[in-house]
């Protein structure tokens, strides 16, 4: 801890008080720099269309008005149908809901079952699940489409779920099993003494004790899945389609003039959800990155 | 309470022989320790009693039950673990009462029978806790609990006590005793300390690289060890070893250990095999505390105790006896000594040595002759 301390430059002298200010304007810059296209955002959805006309691009909005974001709502219109983005929005929960909670169940039991019951060739089928997360999502659209053909599930949102499902385990997977290296063996092995199943020890003692990780998990997956395009666009015909192939569908819409305060309000209802899973469970979210890296 | 037996036993890894073939026998209410370094397989054997390794061949009976295919759950064994292994998501009461949930026992029976065995171990107070809250020693009792609650018909530890600190391992160690002696149950215990063997067995089984190098009561173990590593396994400061030849001198059988004064160790009661290593090179195993500072009047009653002088190299006092490096003829060799004797280092002084208390080893084989 010490050694951290001193490597930080002292903070007397001019020149260090410089160098430490210097520091702070660059941090500044930079957190402008990512906050400034979302206030951009925020600040076009409330604006009305002549303000946007004739006012500046970065101006706060004189009348404050949520008529773009109810119009985005339930009124704009996604292709022919102009029931707004509630629908899809609606759809996304659908798919993102079973889809993040299947993956994250399977994720756990799989690092479960490759920590603490290692059979025979665990490490090989380890590696293949890890290539999974290493596969870019376009090669598998190919396969996927005909998997879901034979299945009768393609265009509709079971077989979204499963191509999410499928896709999120490498991810979940390797989530879990790093985590669960960190456990002790020897608390399966006093849990197997006291007559407790595979299942029993999964879920009385290693879920009990995975709660950083699931969020992480939980996090990860909702936020994949709740703004993948690609799978959404290729797999989900007409109604089934997920939030974010709606809003390209609106914004690509060009019917008369380009209504910029709807498409921003519009792009921040896709948005929302995951921003407001970040700032529930961020904290959450870091800690559970950087556990078991430190003892306790 | 019961018997172990375990007949012939094999490990192995892929190609690699990790037990050479164990054969041990436990009597009801019996305290075996399985004693050796890292690595020489005690264990492993722990765990195949226990059911958490397959046996590759052989077989275990826990009271004349071959128990080679059934599950732990059903070998009615309790195991502690080094780490404890405490179920940190859960209070201590719940740690204690797992297996019992496992059964199915119904909760009042199950609250009771936490209840008696806090009450044994003197932890009912942290009952609501969880793991994590409790200091080393604590988490070393709730791990028992969780072991007697069972009621099992015998005992595994794996070095319950390595994790605790000096203090709290010398009391653990009367506890688990105590509780030896008040029970009696078989116990199977594992550990590299030989203080811990020497105390708490009543059978060692001395392992080294698979294999089973004796298996004895710790006395036996100690005062006549199978061979040369064994005896230097056990002890401390560890058995003197020095090379002679065996000879005669008139009628007595004996060690020559050079030409100079102390040359002739005479043999007390000779081993009867003796005989036929007459004049072939020997090891001479003395422990430190069969060499005293000579007294006459002890030496004139005991037949066993040769005289010898002796250059003191080195003194380290521990309080109770000071132990004394002395140079016996060329061999550095170390002497226990009582801190009243008054002896200086870099001079001369007179010791004797209790050859009734020598053993004798093949220095080839290293066996006991």
């Amino acid at each position: 801890m010490s050694s951290l301390t001193s490597a930080l430059p002292p903070a007397q002298g001019t020149g260090a008080r410089i160098a430490r200010w210097s520091l702070y304007l660059i941090l500044l810059l930079f957190a402008a720099y990512y906050l400034l296209p979302l206030l951009l955002m925020i600040a076009t959805s409330f604006k009305s269309p002549e303000e946007i006309r004739t006012g500046s691009l970065l101006s706060l909005p004189r009348d404050f008005s949520l008529d773009a974001w109810s119009y985005a709502w339930n009124r704009a219109c996604i292709g022919a149908d102009c029931r707004g983005m509630a629908p899809y929005f609606l759809n996304s929960l659908v798919i993102v809901g079973p889809a993040v909670i299947i993956s994250t169940f399977f994720g756990a039991l799989n690092g479960y079952a490759l920590t603490k019951w290692r059979f025979r060739g665990a490490n090989i089928v380890f590696g293949m699940i890890l290539f999974g997360s290493f596969l870019p999502s376009q090669v598998i659209l190919l396969p996927m489409a005909q998997t879901l053909g034979f299945l009768g599930l393609a265009g509709s949102a079971g077989g979204l779920i499963l191509v999410h499902v499928v896709y999120g385990l490498a991810f979940t997977t390797l989530f879990f099993r790093n985590y669960y290296v960190s456990i002790p063996d020897d608390l399966v092995k006093a849990a197997t003494i006291d007559g407790a199943s595979f299942f029993q020890i999964f879920t009385k003692i290693m879920l009990p004790l995975s709660l950083p990780i699931l969020v992480v998990t939980i996090i990860w997956q909702f936020t994949q899945i709740w703004n993948d395009f690609l799978f959404g666009a290729s797999f989900a015909a007409g109604g089934a389609q997920p939030v974010t192939v709606a809003l390209n569908n609106l914004v690509n819409t060009t019917t008369g003039v380009k209504q910029y305060n709807v498409d921003m309000a519009a792009a921040m209802i896709a948005g929302l959800p995951t921003l407001v899973v970040y700032v529930l469970a961020g904290k959450y979210f870091i800690r559970g990155l950087t556990a078991g890296s430190v003892k306790g | 309470m019961a018997t172990l037996s375990i007949n012939n036993v094999r490990k192995q890894y892929g190609s690699v022989e990790v037990l050479k073939g164990i054969d041990l026998d436990l009597t009801d209410g019996e305290f075996l320790v399985l004693l050796g370094p890292s690595g020489c397989g005690k264990s492993t054997l722990l765990n195949m009693i226990a059911g958490l390794e397959t046996i590759s061949a052989g077989e275990i009976r826990i009271d004349q039950r071959v128990v080679n295919e059934v599950h732990p759950k059903d070998r009615d064994i309790a195991m502690v673990f080094q780490s404890y292994a405490l179920y940190p998501n859960m209070t201590v009461a719940r740690n204690i009462g797992f297996s019992l949930e496992m059964r199915g026992q119904a909760k009042p029976e199950r609250e009771g029978a936490v209840r008696r065995v806090a009450r044994l171990l003197q932890i009912e107070h942290l009952l609501d806790r969880k793991p994590a809250q409790l200091s080393g020693g604590q988490r070393q009792r709730v791990a028992m609990g969780r072991a007697l609650v069972r009621d099992p018909k015998v005992f595994l530890f794996d070095e319950p006590l390595s994790n605790l600190d000096a203090k709290l391992r010398v009391d653990m160690r009367t506890e688990i005793k105590k509780l030896h002696q008040r029970l009696g149950t078989t116990v199977v215990y594992v550990t590299h300390d030989q203080i811990e063997a020497m105390t708490l067995a009543s059978r060692i089984a001395i392992m080294k690289e698979g294999v089973v190098q004796q298996f004895a009561p710790p006395q036996e173990v100690y005062e006549r060890p199978a061979n040369m590593y064994v005896a230097s396994f056990i002890g401390s400061p560890t058995m003197n070893f020095v090379r002679g030849t065996l000879s005669a001198e008139g009628d007595r059988l004996g060690v020559s250990i050079g030409r100079e004064r102390n040359g002739f160790l005479p043999l007390f009661q000779a081993p009867e095999q003796a005989g036929s290593w007459l004049g072939q090179e020997v090891i001479l195993g003395i422990r430190p505390e069969a060499i005293t500072c000579y007294d006459p009047a002890i030496a004139a009653g005991n037949p066993a105790l040769v005289k010898v002088a002796c250059g003191v190299n080195v003194l380290e006092p521990t309080g109770a006896d000071t132990i004394t490096y002395v140079e016996l003829n060329g061999h550095e060799v170390v002497a226990r000594i009582k801190p009243s004797d008054r002896v200086a280092e870099g001079g001369t002084a007179d010791f004797m040595i209790d050859m009734a208390r020598a053993n004798l080893f093949d220095p080839k084989t290293e066996q006991r002759i």
